[in-house]
């Protein structure tokens, strides 16, 4: 492979060279394909899955733009000028789900994204390390339960007759709320249930980085005499600030999807205005109802939503750091 | 010094106690909810519908747990989860590990192509209904099999097991390779070994994920004898709040609502009945989970690595 072409072949010109060169190396690529055909193989399986449970179903997308019906097949439905996108615009459902995204969306962006930053800086303030131990532990357990179990859970301990919530509520004098059917504190409900389920183990990959802080910054910090109060702020949180960074531009890339799984074991009817979210309309009108061409209208809606911010956020970066997700 | 100083200073103290008082309040936010499941699932239909503090019971019944432990359903959804986190995981494994080792061959011709491929998925997918339909197409609804073919392939997976494979030293299989060990040798003494740490992560993640998961059997599999843990909890829900509501006891007939089978089943709260399933299905988790939490642990940094 190394002493390939000019010694053997004097006599010709630059560019037959190059030809001969490029020739050769694509010579050398087929029989270095042909050499390691094994490891083709070994892709087979992710191969065949990935063609059949990813690339189909994009091919399927074009459903969205016909009157599909399962005896004609998407090559046989008709074409329908965008009916199902014009539909979807004039759809006051459309517009509710599209609201609830958006607006679940920025309250996570806003309050659950940095809930486990600050529980990661009060434990970092932990000295006693059998209590930090027992928090994070305890902490990071709902991480590992179905919304199914932790909905079951929560509603009994939140329930305004029988649970804990109501009970407090009472001792303390006040009406207590049933959360779960209430229009007005729903949206609460779900923010709140969800810094308990993901803050523990969110805190994580802070800690990690809090335990990568040089302690000679707080040696030197101690000879200028600085309060904790000031070390949190000009110590500790500065040397997390990479970190959020790239946790928080991720989480703008797919800001607008929610979790099917918590809306849906938590949601009702009765909190469809302020709870139902593209995800769930998508499922019951798709699956439940069998309007698959109109709701994959809607799915391509949000994904190409989707891959437009995650484009125009890693353009933003790009220009402004160092980090890119590709 | 001075950090210690300012750790005893009376705002230093007031600090630390504040500190310590919400950590705890955080984890008994977590705990006390887990601990009133357990008391529900021992409790009566009194102490169940109840409005106090619960940190103790006065009478524990075992009803619950005799009704739940002898039902045949939870039996068979217990079955269908195990079959399912075993044999999905294996699954998952060899699909993940085969494609991650050859995308890790710098010299693999097309291997750019290919990895993008595969990456692509990760940006734009055809999403829920297109991909119902071809699991419906493919004659895969109502079957354990898609449960188990639809997780198999994870691009996720796949690329942080073929950046861990990238960071084994190419050298070590070189002169393995010229004292005369053949490519599967390689792969079995040398590569496999060297890469539990990235193995162990994945089969750990794709276990919970598969013990836990309810959004696969929601959309494509509906029979009764194929129904999982979660499935059964969530159908138990449903079921029993229709149950309490008076009304619904009150459209049966005279016949039924004497009959014995319907008094004896009433005589169980179905709330604690619910508790203790739900408990049968975390059970497995919480009891390994202590010894494998350093491990999900360290896997979330595996992940973190950028791809």
């Amino acid at each position: 492979m190394a002493n390939i072409a000019p010694q053997t072949a004097p006599h010709l010109s630059t560019g037959e060279l190059k030809a001969d060169y490029k020739r050769i190396l694509r010579r050398e690529t087929r029989a270095r394909a042909w050499r390691m055909r094994s490891f083709y193989g070994l892709l087979l399986m992710a191969f065949a899955l990935l063609a059949v449970f990813k690339y189909a179903p994009i091919w399927g997308v074009s459903i969205s733009f016909l009157d599909f019906n399962f005896y004609d097949g998407i090559l046989g439905s008709a074409w329908n000028d965008f009916a199902h996108f014009r539909r979807l615009f004039q759809d006051p459902f459309f517009y509710r789900i599209f609201r609830n995204n958006v607006v679940l969306s920025l309250l996570h962006l806003a309050i659950t994204f940095p809930a486990p930053i600050v529980l990661a800086l009060l434990l970092n303030e932990v000295r006693h390390t059998v209590y930090k131990r027992t928090v994070q532990s305890i902490g990071y357990l709902p991480h590992f339960m179905s919304w199914v179990v932790l909905s079951g859970i929560l509603r009994e301990v939140l329930s305004p007759s029988t649970g804990f919530a109501g009970w407090l509520f009472t001792q303390l004098g006040l009406d207590p709320v049933n959360w779960f059917t209430n229009v007005e504190t729903f949206r609460a409900l779900l923010v709140g249930t969800a810094i308990w389920q993901s803050v523990g183990w969110g805190s994580i990959i802070y800690l990690a980085a809090l335990s990568g802080i040089d302690p000679q910054l707080y040696e030197a910090g101690a000879i200028d005499g600085t309060s904790r109060w000031q070390n949190a702020l000009h110590i500790t949180l500065p040397s997390l600030v990479p970190v959020i960074t790239i946790l928080f531009l991720l989480r703008l890339g797919n800001l607008f999807e929610q979790s099917f799984e918590h809306v849906f074991m938590m949601y009702n009817p009765v909190v469809y205005e302020v709870g139902d979210i593209m995800e769930t309309y998508i499922y019951r009108g798709g699956i439940q109802d069998g309007n698959f061409d109109y709701t994959t209208a809607v799915g391509l809606f949000q994904n190409v939503l989707g891959l437009v911010l995650l484009v125009v956020v890693n353009q933003i970066t790009r220009r402004y750091s160092d980090f890119s997700v590709w | 010094m001075a950090l210690v100083a300012t750790r005893t200073s009376i705002s230093g103290k007031a600090f630390d106690s504040v500190n310590y008082l919400l950590l705890a309040l955080f984890a008994l936010s977590i705990a006390y909810p887990f601990w009133t499941l357990i008391l529900q699932s021992f409790s009566s239909i009194d102490a169940v519908n109840s409005m106090r503090l619960k940190i103790w019971l006065d009478a524990w019944h075992l009803e619950a747990w005799g009704f739940v432990l002898q039902d045949d359903t939870i039996g068979l959804a217990y079955f269908n989860t195990i079959f399912r986190t075993v044999v999905g995981t294996a699954l998952t494994l060899l699909v993940t590990f085969s494609a991650a080792y050859a995308l890790s061959k710098r010299l693999l011709p097309g291997r750019a192509l290919l990895t993008f491929l595969f990456v692509f998925t990760l940006f734009f997918q055809g999403g829920l209904i297109p991909t119902y339909l071809v699991v419906r197409r493919l004659d895969l609804i109502n079957t354990r099999l898609i449960l188990l073919l639809l997780p198999a392939m994870s691009t996720f997976y796949i690329i942080i097991c073929r950046n861990f494979l990238m960071t084994i030293d190419e050298s070590l299989e070189e002169s393995a390779v010229i004292d005369g060990a053949g490519y599967w040798r390689v792969l079995f003494q040398i590569i496999i070994p060297l890469s539990k740490p990235a193995l162990a992560t994945i089969a750990l993640f794709s276990a919970v994920y598969h013990w836990n998961d309810f959004f696969l059997p929601l959309i494509y599999v509906h029979d009764d004898d194929k129904r999982v843990l979660q499935e059964l909890i969530r159908d138990l829900m449903m079921d029993l709040s229709l149950l309490q509501t008076d009304q619904f006891i009150s459209e049966l007939t005279e016949e039924l609502r004497e009959s014995e089978q319907f008094r004896e089943l009433m005589r169980i709260p179905p709330k604690a009945a619910q508790a203790a399933t739900v408990l049968l299905t975390i059970g497995p988790i919480v009891f390994i989970y202590p010894f494998l939490q350093k491990y999900f642990v360290k896997g979330v940094m595996l992940g973190s690595l950028k791809g």
